[in-house]
């Protein structure tokens, strides 16, 4: 009987499902914000739980690569941990949790504070592909809206919100124009990361697993939010406030509950960010 | 607070991992993959069917790893066939060549080679056998010796691997509605993601295999009201399919083929009757077929799976069983169980957004009611 680790080829897939893959993120770089189906394979960890980014992040991979993977801010977070742990084994490549010094960064729903870089590649892990799934459940007929360009639905999703309470009331994954051609989904991150997609120096690709759907952004593409002139986009606003631990503010913020004194506090969401500040001010501190 | 929630997420993983291994253990006793293998026969049929594997070994290795969980085997087995690279594609199987060993019609009582109880539970009253909490190895061998014995002296001349199908008999009557010869190239669904209108193939790779649970319910759905079809088993059949290859050296030659194994698998041909209207506004009843096959012996599956697959040829906005984003999304274990799992993922980042947004619209409101007030004064 084979073990686990002679079982599998480097990174998980053969050969031949990795190159299917590579193809289909080819396509998703040639067409920004157009999703392209892939087969998707299944993956060792749950439908769900990231199989999209981590099929880009497999196929990607190669033995000079240095990874770091996020989950909602924090290298730590128990998913990203797993992740990084299969990625680890089935690879054997290094890790960081500085987004400087990693070439992959797999991440679900955060885009990294530190600004990306030139030959960086961003996988954002994606649960919910389609932005017009909210008012059209087939899939066939959202492809055709797509192919027309035909995006009233959108418009008017954001426009009964604001009928409705005053405001447009996304959340996160507020929808996003790319070059002036697809409405496209930026995945759940916070709408504060919504502009560091725009004319990006990294490459940012997004998987959906369960969905079967590569899609991308490509360096320097851009990418505009859905607003209107008299509505603007607003970012989540953190006003006034700033980190507990490193006194950062203008990043997203976590807001905790002191849990004796029960006041509400805040501190950074991006948590390798938050240690580098940390240290940067200790060293400082030192000399 | 925050910190805490995130921070030692390798050493929490590394615990709950060793904390789910004692589960297991814990009992001291070890549950070996021969007893799996020898005495879990429906758990192993239905794996390998949800599974798209066909392997008893593999079955009961990820039986065992799961503990018996159906969902967490199912999810082991597409998780290590999904890195095999596709060495051979095997000739066409054609399930005449079936060697059966069971097989009934609901439909007609005297069917040629007749009906065939095989292995079932359909007629077993379920009462529990408390024996089996006593059984011994003495017991069962003996049983089965002269199980064995007796069927060596019992003689029977029929062939069972040249049953006629039930569905010819109609078929030459002109019962059956006709339909081409489809010879087409099937789609694989595990190569290329599944695209609307989706083809015959595409469908019945689903279905076949989908969580069994979720395509009896939806099955079930359709004959209790929620469709349109009131069908009848055309016939029902179980037992083994000799799987060939071409050499590989000359694939074109079909002389030249290779036995490589049998897969058990259970057949399903579904009668509904159905209108046609004929030449001068006649109207005639024919009979539509819906074809179910799966792994292993999953009857109620397989029939299921027959009645889904009626209902997504014809399609009928007035039910969602008869469309086929809807049956075809959502009968997957992996992708169902994996996506309502991910709710247990911290989603701190999203619910900070969403909680920006809620304020928001809070705020917005009682501006607007301050604004009212001062209006009123």
């Amino acid at each position: 009987m084979m073990t686990t680790a002679t079982a599998y080829n480097f990174a998980f897939f053969d050969e031949g499902s990795k190159r299917e893959i590579r193809r289909a993120t080819l396509k998703a770089i040639s067409i920004p914000g157009y999703q392209v189906p892939f087969a998707s394979r299944e993956m060792p960890i749950a439908r769900g739980w990231g199989t999209g980014g981590l099929q880009l992040t497999l196929s990607l991979v190669g033995k000079n690569d240095t990874m770091k993977v996020i989950d909602q801010g924090a290298d730590e977070s128990v998913n990203a941990v797993n992740i990084k742990k299969l990625i680890e084994n089935t690879t054997g490549i290094g890790k960081t949790d500085e987004t400087s010094e990693a070439t992959i960064i797999q991440s679900r729903h955060r885009i990294p504070e530190v600004p990306l870089t030139k030959g960086q590649i961003l996988v954002l892990q994606v649960p919910l592909p389609e932005p017009l799934r909210a008012f059209e459940a087939s899939e066939l007929e959202t492809k055709k809206l797509h192919a027309e360009k035909e995006y009233s639905g959108a418009w008017l999703m954001l426009f009964e919100q604001i009928m409705k309470y005053g405001n447009m009331a996304t959340d996160a994954d507020h929808p996003v124009m790319v070059e002036n051609r697809y409405v496209m989904a930026p995945s759940p991150i916070p709408r504060f990361d919504n502009p560091k997609m725009n004319h990006s120096d990294a490459l940012i690709l997004l998987g959906a697993g369960r969905e079967k759907k590569v899609y991308a952004v490509p360096p320097y593409t851009r990418v505009v939010s859905l607003a209107f002139q008299d509505h603007p986009f607003e970012p989540e606003s953190f006003e006034g406030e700033s980190c507990k631990v490193c006194g950062a503010n203008s990043v997203f913020m976590d807001e905790l509950v002191e849990e004796e004194s029960g006041e509400t506090y805040y501190q950074c969401n991006d948590t390798s960010y938050c240690i580098e500040r940390l240290n940067q001010a200790q060293e400082e501190g030192a000399l | 607070m925050g910190y805490v929630a995130v921070k030692g997420g390798t050493h929490a993983i590394e615990e709950s991992i060793r904390r789910l291994k004692y589960e297991r253990t814990k009992k001291k006793s070890i549950l070996h993959v021969k007893n799996i293998e020898a005495g879990m026969r429906g758990l192993i049929d239905q794996t390998m069917s949800e599974s798209s594997l066909f392997s008893e070994k593999l079955a009961s290795i990820a039986i065992k790893q799961a503990e018996g969980n159906p969902e967490e085997a199912v999810f082991l087995l597409r998780a290590y066939r999904s890195t095999l690279p596709r060495k051979h594609y095997s000739n066409k199987v054609v399930s005449e060549d079936m060697r059966v060993e069971r097989r009934i019609s609901a439909s007609f009582k005297d069917i040629p080679g007749g009906q065939i109880l095989g292995a079932t539970t359909d007629y077993t009253h379920r009462l529990l056998d408390f024996n089996l909490a006593t059984e011994t190895d003495e017991d069962l061998l003996s049983w089965v010796s002269d199980f064995e014995k007796e069927e060596t002296t019992d003689s029977d001349d029929t062939d069972l691997t040249k049953l006629t199908k039930v569905i010819d008999y109609l078929r030459n009557e002109g019962l059956v509605q006709e339909c081409e010869r489809n010879d087409q190239e099937p789609d694989d669904v595990t190569r290329k993601s599944l695209e609307f209108p989706s083809s015959r193939s595409e469908r019945l790779q689903i279905l076949s295999r989908g969580q069994t649970g979720a395509v009896t319910s939806l099955a079930y759905a359709v004959i209790r009201g929620y469709g349109s079809l009131h069908p009848t088993v055309g016939e029902l059949r179980v037992g083994d399919l000799p799987i060939y290859i071409n050499n590989p050296i000359d694939p074109t030659d079909d002389d030249d083929s290779y036995f490589i194994g049998e897969i058990k698998v259970t057949e399903a041909e579904m009668l509904m009757p159905v209108t046609v209207e004929k030449e001068h506004g006649k109207k005639e009843i024919e009979f539509e077929i819906g074809y179910g096959v799966c792994y292993g012996q999953n009857e109620t599956k397989a029939i299921s799976m027959g009645i889904l697959d009626n209902c997504l040829e014809n399609k009928n906005p007035d039910y969602p069983s008869h469309n086929e984003e809807f049956v075809l999304f959502h009968i997957d274990s992996v992708e169902s169980t994996g996506f309502i799992s991910h709710l247990k993922m911290p989603h701190y980042v999203t619910f900070q957004s969403k909680l920006d947004s809620v304020r928001k619209t809070k705020k917005k409101h009682s501006e607007l009611n301050q604004e009212k007030q001062e209006v009123r004064v």
